[in-house]
Order: C-alpha cells, then sequence, then structure tokens
C-alpha cells in the first residue's frame, strides 16, 4: 500500500526540482541561523554559569548547533541532487546513496524538533539548578578572601542589579546568612556578640540586604539595614514598602529571562523545521518519480510519485532490520563463544 | 598648463568608469554608515539630556544626518552618471551639467571637512554642558515628588551605576547637598535638627552617598553613611580605602564615552572625505577624458584627461575674474533703471 501517490507529469518533474533547489539553498541558510541560536543560547547559559549548579541545561543549545551543522549537510546534499535529477543519465549514480541519506536526514530533523520539545520540559531542570546555585552564591557571598570563591561577591551584585532581583526566592533569603565577612565585624562589641550568641551557629545575622538589592525607582533613599523593624526609620512600613528593594527572586527573575529566551529560538527553529521537512517530502517525491522513468527511453513521460512504497510499519520494519540483524549476529556470535 | 594630465585610450578609460562607478557605490554605503552613526550619536544624547540640562548642542549630529543623506544623493547620482558615460550618447545627455555637479562636490567635501573637525572641536563646550548638567542633576536628585524631575533620581542612579561613577567631579560633591528628601526626615529628632542648623541654607548635608556609587567589585559590604569617621566602621580607613565606592567623577566618565564616541566619528568621517574627493577627482577624469576625444566620432580614439584645465592659480584667478564681471553687470543693470 504506497503512501500518498502523486501523478509527476515532466514539467511538474522539472518546477519541482527548480523550486526544491531553491528551498535547498532557503534551508541551508535556515541551517546557519539554528547554528547561530544554538551558539547565541550557550553563550547566554555559560555568561550565568556560575549561578547555575550543573550544566544538563545545555544539552538544548547543544542539540541545536549539531542540528544546524548537520542541516548544512543535507540541504548541501539535496541541492546537488535536484540538480542532477532532471538529467536521466547522472542520476542513477546517486541510487545507493540515498536510502542512508533519508534515514540520516529524517533523523536530524526529528532531533531538530526534540530540541525544542527539550527546552519547554527541561524548565524544571533549570529551576532546581538555579535554586542550588544561587544558594551557593548567597552563602558564599561573604568569602572574598578564599581563593575560588573571591569572586562570588561580585556576580551576585552584578546579577541582582542586572535582573532587578534580590535574594533566591526574594529578600528574605539574606536573613538567614551572613553575608558580613567576619574580618568586618568587631568582635568585643556588645551588638555583634549579641547577635552570635543569638543562634545556635554563631553567625551574625541581620535582617539587612546588600546594596545591589535596591531598587533606583524608589522615592526615597535605600533602606538596607533593619528591614523589618518599622520604628528604626522615618515614615517607614514594610508591609506596605514596594519600591525600596526589589521584590522578584532572582531564580524567578532568571527562569523568566531563560524561558524568554527559548521561547523566541523555539518559534525560530520550529520554522526552519518545516523549511527542512518540506525539503525532505520534495526530495523524495523527485526521486521517485525519476525512479520510474530509469530505462525508458522516452524521459519525457508522467511518472507516479510517492512518499513510502509499503505502509508506515512496514518501511520501519525495514529499516530496523538491519540493526536488529546485527544485534542478532552478535548474540549468535557470544553464545557460540561461551559453549567453546 | 593643465594640472596632473594623463593620456587615456579606450581600455584604460573604460577601467577607470568602471572603477569610479564602483568607487560611487561604495561612497553610498559610506553615506548610509554617516546618517546612521549621526542618529546613533542623536539617540544617545538625548537618553542622557537630563543630565546636561537639556542644554546639549545637537548640532553635530544633526549636520552628521544631513551630511548623511546628501552625500547618498550625490554619490548615487554620480553612479549612474559614471555608468552612463561608457555610451557616448548617454554621455552627451549628462554634459553639460557636469561642471557644476563638480563643483558642488567640491564644496560638499569643504563641507565634510569642517563636519570631521567639528566632531574633535565640539568636546570643549560638551565639557562645560556636563559639569553644569551634572550639578544641576544633582541638586535635583531628592525632589521625586516634584512633576519634571521625579525621574532623577533613577537617571542619575542608572546613570551612576552603568558608568561606574560618584558624584561631579568624585563622591564629596555628595556631601555638599542635600540628597534626601524632606519628607523622609524626622524634624523631630535632635540629630535631624542639628545638622539642618549647622549650615547657612538649612540644609540636611550628610558624610554619605548613594546606594548606586558603591562598587560591586568591593570585599566588604558597602560603606556609604558616616565615610569620613575612621571609628564608625570597623577595620576601616578612608584614606586608603579604594573600592568602596566608585572613584571617578561621572562628568569625567560621560566625557570619556562621548569624547571617544565623537573622536570614533571624526576619524571615520576623515576617511569618508578621503573617499569623496578620490570619486570626485575621478569624475573629473572621466569628464575631461570624454571631452577630448581625437576624434569625436572613433570612440575608440585616444584622449587626455586633467584635474584642471589651467594651473591652481590661473583658476583661482578665472574664478576671481568671473565673479567681478558678475558683481559688474548687476551694478550696471542697477545704474540703468
Amino acid at each position: 500500500m504506497v503512501v500518498m501517490k502523486m501523478k509527476f507529469p515532466f514539467e511538474k518533474r522539472v518546477k519541482l526540482a527548480q523550486g526544491l533547489w531553491l528551498l535547498s539553498w532557503v534551508a541551508t541558510m535556515a541551517g546557519a541561523v539554528t547554528f547561530t541560536l544554538g551558539c547565541v543560547l550557550k553563550t547566554e547559559l555559560r555568561r550565568r554559569a556560575e549561578v547555575m549548579d550543573n550544566t544538563e541545561i545545555h544539552v538544548v543549545p547543544n542539540t541545536l548547533m549539531i542540528v544546524g551543522v548537520a542541516s548544512l549537510g543535507i540541504n548541501y546534499f539535496a541541492g546537488r541532487i535536484c540538480q542532477d535529477a532532471l538529467d536521466a543519465g547522472r542520476f542513477p549514480r546517486w541510487k545507493n546513496f540515498l536510502k542512508p541519506y533519508f534515514a540520516v536526514s529524517c533523523f536530524f530533523t526529528v532531533l531538530m524538533l526534540l530540541s525544542v520539545i527539550m527546552s519547554y520540559a527541561m524548565k524544571g531542570n533549570l529551576e532546581s539548578s538555579l535554586k542550588i546555585g544561587l544558594k551557593n552564591g548567597i552563602r558564599f557571598y561573604k568569602d572574598t578572601d578564599t581563593p575560588g570563591r573571591c569572586f562570588q561577591k561580585q556576580t551576585m551584585d552584578r546579577l541582582q542589579m542586572q535582573f532587578q532581583c534580590c535574594g533566591n526566592t526574594d529578600y528574605t533569603d539574606w536573613f538567614e546568612v551572613q553575608w558580613i565577612s567576619n574580618r568586618y565585624l568587631d568582635f568585643s562589641c556588645k551588638d555583634v556578640k549579641d547577635r552570635i550568641k543569638s543562634n545556635v551557629d554563631g553567625r551574625y545575622l541581620v535582617d539587612g540586604v546588600p546594596f545591589s538589592c535596591c531598587n533606583p525607582s524608589s522615592p526615597r533613599p535605600c533602606i538596607q539595614y533593619q528591614l523589618t523593624n518599622n520604628s528604626a526609620h522615618y515614615n517607614y512600613e514594610h508591609q506596605t514598602e514596594e519600591l525600596n528593594i526589589f521584590v522578584v527572586g532572582c531564580r524567578e527573575a532568571l527562569v523568566s529571562y531563560y524561558m524568554g529566551l527559548m521561547n523566541t529560538i523555539g518559534v525560530g527553529v520550529l520554522s526552519v523545521f518545516l523549511i527542512q521537512a518540506s525539503v525532505l517530502v520534495s526530495l523524495r517525491y523527485l526521486q521517485t518519480a525519476m525512479e520510474a522513468v530509469a530505462g525508458q527511453e522516452n524521459t519525457e513521460i508522467e511518472t507516479e510519485g510517492y512518499l513510502l512504497e509499503k505502509g508506515v510499519k512496514e518501511t520501519i520494519m525495514e529499516y530496523l532490520d538491519p540493526v536488529f540483524k546485527f544485534l542478532m549476529l552478535n548474540k549468535v556470535e557470544e553464545g557460540e563463544a561461551t559453549d567453546s | 598648463m593643465a594640472l596632473m594630465k594623463v593620456r587615456f585610450d579606450m581600455r584604460k578609460r573604460v577601467k577607470l568608469t568602471q572603477l569610479v562607478w564602483f568607487l560611487y557605490w561604495v561612497a553610498v554605503m559610506a553615506g548610509i554608515l554617516v546618517f546612521s552613526m549621526g542618529l546613533f550619536f542623536k539617540v544617545e544624547l538625548r537618553k542622557r539630556s537630563e543630565l546636561m540640562d537639556n542644554n546639549e548642542s545637537h548640532l553635530l549630529p544633526n549636520l552628521l544626518i544631513g551630511v548623511g543623506i546628501i552625500a547618498c544623493g550625490i554619490n548615487a547620482f554620480g553612479g549612474k552618471v559614471c555608468y552612463d558615460s561608457l555610451d557616448s550618447n548617454k554621455f552627451l545627455k549628462w554634459r553639460p551639467m557636469l561642471r557644476t555637479f563638480l563643483v558642488s562636490c567640491v564644496f560638499f567635501n569643504a563641507l565634510l571637512i569642517v563636519t570631521a573637525v567639528l566632531c574633535f572641536v565640539m568636546r570643549i563646550p560638551m565639557e562645560f554642558t556636563l559639569a553644569e548638567g551634572l550639578k544641576n542633576g544633582m541638586k535635583y536628585y531628592k525632589d521625586t515628588d516634584t512633576p519634571g524631575r521625579c525621574y532623577m533620581k533613577r537617571t542619575l542612579d542608572m546613570m551612576q551605576m552603568e558608568f561606574r561613577c560618584c558624584g561631579n567631579n568624585n563622591f564629596r560633591d555628595w556631601f555638599e547637598i542635600q540628597w534626601v528628601s524632606n519628607r523622609y526626615l524626622d524634624f523631630g529628632a535632635k540629630e535631624v535638627k542639628d545638622r539642618i542648623n549647622s549650615n547657612v541654607d538649612g540644609q540636611y548635608l550628610m558624610n554619605a552617598v548613594p546606594f548606586s556609587c558603591c562598587n560591586p567589585s568591593s570585599p566588604r559590604p558597602c560603606i556609604q553613611w558616616q565615610m569620613v569617621n575612621n571609628t564608625a566602621h570597623y577595620s576601616y580607613d578612608h584614606y586608603t580605602e579604594e573600592l568602596n565606592v566608585w572613584k571617578r567623577g561621572c562628568s569625567e566618565a560621560l566625557l570619556s564615552y562621548y569624547g571617544g564616541l565623537m573622536n570614533t566619528i571624526g576619524a571615520l568621517l576623515i576617511l569618508v572625505t578621503a573617499l569623496q574627493v578620490g570619486v570626485t577627482v575621478g569624475l573629473q577624469y572621466v569628464r575631461t577624458s570624454l571631452m577630448t576625444l581625437c576624434n569625436p566620432d572613433n570612440p575608440e580614439s585616444v584622449s587626455e584627461g586633467w584635474i584642471l584645465e589651467k594651473t591652481v592659480k590661473e583658476t583661482f584667478f578665472d574664478f576671481l575674474r568671473m565673479l567681478k564681471a558678475k558683481f559688474k553687470r548687476n551694478r550696471v543693470e542697477e545704474d540703468d533703471s
């Protein structure tokens, strides 16, 4: 049972070949665009790598880059094939090449679609990675003299200023951590000694936030310290005060930034996917139409083109048979080896 | 005696015309580039016009935009003329107006040179505008409830964070003005009353700077308040402390940013001027070589091209004589009437 049969008179074949040649060039540009989009996403992820705990999310831009490079190759061959297609003498030399070519092209095209789905599916992964990374950033904020962590303060400050956010979930995360280094605490002072004794771990906790949490849009100079104490500041009520410091947590800000970026990139990649799929479908029709011409004396006869010779299931089994045979062959060899 | 005479045969003429045509299209791109740089500069000035007290001079970006558009027009026309010069019939169409076109090109090149010089010279008035503007801007930092000035605080904060600077000349400028609004001062407190009584204008002055002056690279949390009092903070010496707040003044930071931008545009303009002079000379050679064909009916004959028909001195005196003659003719007409 043939899938999607279509009749192709000579003019239609010629038009198909010409259209396909043009489309393959468009698809090559689109492949380059996909590669560029993958690079952009990877660069953006690497810029904030210090506040991410793992690099699992990097599978999305890596896939995009691989698919972009592969589509350059696929479309180059598509252009060459359709140039030779109209010449009945030169077309047969592509015969053996086309079956594995279609298998590989379909694989990479499906991979393109998968990468877009992955970018949505990995949101949870990104969020948990950021949660741990930001928690560490806040914990090591004060360690500006420890090698390997001395830039955490700078990273966190610049991140909070750029993304207009404060803390991990919100600004109260800073209240639970000692973010002032011991080098700048006067341990003979009564206030310091009281604060350190007030908790089990002996940490100097304040209900204050670093300056990078301050919101420039606030009408009053920034209140950083004694945030929950209404009487410490004139005309101040911390429950209703909204503009003083940033209320958004940095995890939420970063996740929404990256999701927005991946949405934009996803739209572009989906359109590239459509172009690539149409190139493959047209090439398949051209191939099957030209195969019927081979061996005929009159090359201008009308032929039929189709997508799949047998049904979908049978075609898949046909492609997977060699793979299974290869695996079965290995099993038989192992069995013989253990016997002897 | 002509200036820089060159002999041209058919092939050399064609090659010259093609080269000048190509250069004209490069010059059109250059004109577009100058236009876009003028637009960019104008946008950058308007973005920070609040900090310059809305006093900044838009002469330079407007001039750049105008020059860019004129350059595009002149070079596109010149390219068309060059393209037509390859065909002697079409060239006859353009021949009468080419002389005026070339003279206007010379004036345009002079305008380009003037613009390039302006780019480097305008740094000086910009320095004064910035100093004045920032001083006034800082005075309005606290007026977040006054319509028309309520965004000054935000603009100043964002600018100090972006350009990594503090105050006008340095951070001490903040000590001399009241930057905390009266709405947030408790006039019942003794400390507030003392500070206000301590100076003639009754302003609440502190040895403190806004949070936007803080340097994120500092190893310790930012010290904004009581900055010159070493005993107020543990292990702090304000004489040796370098990383706490930004040391640079904002007028210096902004001036170096705008100055760098103007220097780049000026250098670009010099290159564009050189290109423009080149195409003008090229077109003059094309015109004169086509005009002096030995045998006008045979387009393949040899001809000569030059930049000026007589020497520079003689051309200049000819020009003056022509002006005098015109002026005299006008006087005679007036006398008659």
